[in-house]
């Protein structure tokens, strides 16, 4: 075999602190190694170029670049070197800038362990063969999850780009937190104004199954094939005659139970429709709440239905459907302000989240529009805005910015001016981060048109003071402590993962971080891709985001689905797992431990079980190599002897022993 | 950093390659500075890891061997890694029997986002595989009774008592 490496200087990211030169010459040295050289950046044109040229040169079948991780450039140097004839699996990585350079300060035990990392990877490559993929069927349909204004952007994209999609929500209803908005910044458009027709485009959509009520229960198979059941909440109400005439929560007798949709700021009836521009607009019954439930009596809903659609005995349903693709857009939660106790802890009914203050000054919520205290119903006259509730604190687990929550809270403040042109407004902020488009110019009309007064500092303690509510802070630019009486307090809560977020992400294979929020591929490169070929990310379930930032993401998830379903056909990957029948002894040890059933059970022509990998199927976990007590199960690329190499080459046996 | 500079000893870690290789990466991105002995070999899930690859490692004149994968439940091929849970603790009390301090290794969970982790786990194994020194050299035992010796060596303390290497 003739070997070539190649050691990456990456500028002076690897060439600073490992000598690049002596490890190439050290490479030189080692078996089948016949061309080494060092290179300032192996990734760039000239240096894949440098790469074809030397295999053509020096008649290489095999190559090592030493540089970064290969989770990073694997995929770039299997390119450049199938370009230059060879199989793209005759590629090793040895990874001396994350695993050497990066984290280690000594130049020669850097130098050291980077020509070892080689050592390794020249082992391994020794025993690479080429590899060659096979090719399966796509389904060309997509699952999306949430119905948000990302999913809700994604799935209309799908769907005008002619696939068939499946939207599940949760809710009874789609629009997700941006239908409960009243306006959005910094434009101030009226934010059911311009989701509501997306919402109806979803309901007529020809291409698009819409399951609200429903849950992802179980998602199985691989890019192309995934197979997803779904449960569908029971909700007490025949949808398919429901006409969403609302006479049931005229009246149903029990309406005393807070209303989600509202934020609990109102009160809603046991059977409901959570807004009126709802879709699909359909009525459900919450049990805890309904008196035929709780006390077997009642059952008036059901008679005043004209369609007959009320059913008491409805039962959960599941489905299955077939999707080549999923995309993610589960969204976000609001943080819950009870775990600050210095903020009151939820005990004062007049300091209250921004949702709920959004909600009182939306039209269409429960005050009509009249922004009113909670307590006594008296319009505030001093409303002041708490920020960072739940975000950039690490002492509640939550060091994260939220993102949007400056920029709503900007909007609220002016939108209270407007509604109470007597009003003050203060805003308590750490910083005011605004980089968007029109951001920055719309939290200085706030300060400078609107008037409202902003306190650089963080809000120490909240009580109540006779009828009123005192915020006490400091003000750090004056470098003193501040005390404001007000009538109602506004904390700007910020943004954690959707509840059974990360529940989710087990069923999808895909990661999520510390708190919850899935992991995308490359945090500048793979933006919405995840780490799990065939599922996407899009909007707030990645991490804050605001409403043009979720539909950009949205987009582009349907964009990589739409690449992705542009082929009818997808190739393998072949670094799969194979049987030798000859070892095989039929125990079928295999067959119960692989994850995706890819291994099934066959006779050889004497009438013996055999294993048999399904190669579609398989997605080279190695699980049943590392099981089958034969060895008679060998996944490609990460065979034992290939393992075993990279140790030997690490650790060579004691010459007086052999284990052969 | 305790790691003796200039004298490194042997460890080989076998990583997944979704989590904890990942986590490795991003450990490297951070700059978080870590001892530099250990060397990674990846692997595509810790339920592919065979024990004999670790046992092989040790015979082989290996330290220490560190072994990481992605968080229980947390797999990228759903429960490779309940697979690797079961055999990995079951090899840590055969290790003895092998004449193997089970000490030298080590198993544990490190996930994609977690550099911070990465960085301690590492310090912290070759700090302790510094303090045991290195892995006493296999010399030839042969009879049933070499290796009981050399087994109970191991079980009892650091190393097999009768082959004791340097460092000790
Ligand atoms: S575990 Fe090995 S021996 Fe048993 S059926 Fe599978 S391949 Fe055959
Ligand atoms: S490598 Fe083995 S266990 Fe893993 S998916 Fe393939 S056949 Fe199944």
């Amino acid at each position: 075999m003739r070997i070539g490496v190649f050691v990456c200087h990456c500028g002076s990211n690897i060439g600073a602190t490992v000598d690049c030169v002596a490890v190439a010459e050290s490479a030189r040295m080692l078996p089948d190694v016949a061309f080494a050289a060092d290179t300032m950046y192996a990734c760039s044109e000239p240096g894949q170029l440098a790469i074809a040229e030397a295999i053509h040169e020096h008649g290489l079948d095999g190559v090592v670049v030493a540089s970064c991780s290969p989770r990073m450039h694997e995929p770039t140097f299997r390119r450049a070197v199938e370009r230059a004839g060879l199989n793209r699996y005759m590629l090793e990585m040895a990874n001396i800038r994350e695993h050497v350079s990066w984290v280690g300060k000594n130049k020669a035990l850097n130098t050291n362990k980077a020509g070892e990392l080689i050592a390794m990877a020249v082992a391994k490559l020794r025993n690479d063969r080429p590899l060659h993929s096979s090719r399966f069927d796509v389904n060309k349909r997509v699952l999306v999850i949430g119905g948000g204004v990302a999913g809700i952007q994604a799935a209309l994209d799908c769907a005008d780009g002619g696939m068939q999609v499946v939207l599940v929500e949760r809710e009874q209803s789609i629009g997700g937190k941006m239908a409960k908005l009243d306006k959005t910044f910094p434009t101030i458009d009226c934010s059911s104004c311009i989701l509501g027709p997306r919402m109806v485009d979803v309901a007529l959509h020809p291409n698009i199954t819409l399951y609200t009520a429903s849950e992802v229960e179980d998602v199985s198979g691989y890019v192309g094939n995934f197979s997803v059941r779904i449960k569908r909440r029971a909700t007490y109400v025949d949808w398919d005659k429901c006409t969403g005439c609302g006479l049931c929560m005229e009246k149903c007798p029990s309406r005393k139970s807070p209303d989600p949709f509202n934020e609990g700021v109102s009160t809603t009836t046991a059977i409901n429709i959570p807004f009126p521009q709802a879709i699909p607009k359909k009525a459900a019954i919450d049990p805890e709440a309904c008196l035929k439930f709780q006390k077997g009596k009642c059952g008036i809903c059901a008679r005043v239905c004209p369609t007959n659609a009320v059913n008491y005995k409805q039962m959960d349903t599941w489905v299955t459907e077939e999707v080549g693709a999923v995309i993610a857009a589960t969204g976000y939660d609001l943080f819950d302000h009870t775990a600050y106790g210095e903020y009151g802890a939820g005990r004062y009914p007049d300091v209250i989240t921004s949702m709920q203050y959004e909600r009182l000054m939306n039209a269409s919520g429960p005050t009509g529009g009249h922004i009113v205290r909670p307590s006594d119903g008296r319009e505030p006259k001093r409303v002041v805005f708490v920020q960072c509730v739940g975000s950039r604190d690490p002492s509640i687990g939550r060091p994260y910015c939220s993102g949007f929550c400056c920029m709503y809270t900007a909007k609220q403040a002016i939108l209270t001016r407007d509604h109470i042109p007597d009003s003050e407004a203060y805003v308590f902020y750490m910083d005011i981060r605004s980089p968007g488009k029109g951001y920055d110019e719309f939290t200085r009309r706030a300060q400078e048109q609107y008037g409202v007064r902003y306190v650089r500092g963080r809000v120490a303690h909240i009580y109540e003071l006779g009828d009123r509510i005192v915020v006490r802070g400091a003000d750090t630019l004056a470098g003193e402590q501040v005390e404001v009486e007000a009538d109602l307090v506004v904390l700007a809560v910020g943004a954690e993962p959707s509840k059974g977020a990360p529940e989710l992400a087990e069923k999808l294979r895909i990661s999520y971080d510390t708190y919850g929020f899935f992991m995308e591929k490359h945090p500048k490169l793979g933006p919405v891709e995840t780490n799990t070929a065939g599922i996407l990310l899009a909007g707030s379930c990645q991490g804050p985001k605001d409403i043009p930032a979720s539909v950009a993401q949205g987009s582009a998830a349907a964009a990589k689905v739409m690449a992705l379903f542009s082929r009818d056909q997808l190739e393998s990957d072949p670094q799969v797992a194979s049987v030798n029948a000859a070892r095989c002894v039929g125990c079928m040890k295999c067959v119960q431990v692989c994850p995706y059933k890819a291994i099934s059970e066959t006779e050889d022509r004497f009438g013996n079980p055999k294993a048999q990998v399904i190669e579609t199927v398989c997605q080279g976990c190695g699980l049943c190599t590392a099981t089958c007590p034969q060895g008679a199960v060998q996944l490609s690329h990460f065979t034992d002897n290939q393992i075993l190499a990279e140790v030997t080459a690490l650790c060579p046996p004691f010459p007086a022993e052999s284990f052969e | 950093m305790s790691a003796v500079p200039g004298r490194e000893l042997r460890i080989i870690g076998f990583l997944c390659n979704w989590c904890s290789y990942g986590g490795a990466d991003t450990a490297g991105v951070s700059r978080f500075e870590q001892p530099t002995d250990l060397r990674v070999v990846r692997v595509p899930c810790s339920g592919r890891i065979d024990p004999l690859f670790i046992v092989r490692a040790f015979l082989n004149g290996a330290d220490g061997v560190l072994v990481s994968g992605c968080h229980p439940g947390d797999c990228h091929y759903s429960e490779g890694n309940y697979h690797a849970r079961r055999r990995l603790e079951l090899l840590k009390h055969l290790l003895p029997a092998a004449g193997i301090d089970p000490a030298r290794f080590h198993y544990t969970w490190v996930s994609a986002s977690e550099g911070a982790k990465w960085q301690q786990t590492v310090t912290d194994f070759t700090n302790r595989i510094h303090e045991l020194g290195p892995a006493p050299a296999f010399c030839g035992a042969s009879t049933p009774e070499d290796w009981a010796a050399v087994a109970l060596g191991a079980a009892n303390g650091p190393g097999c008592s009768d082959h004791g290497g340097d460092g000790k």
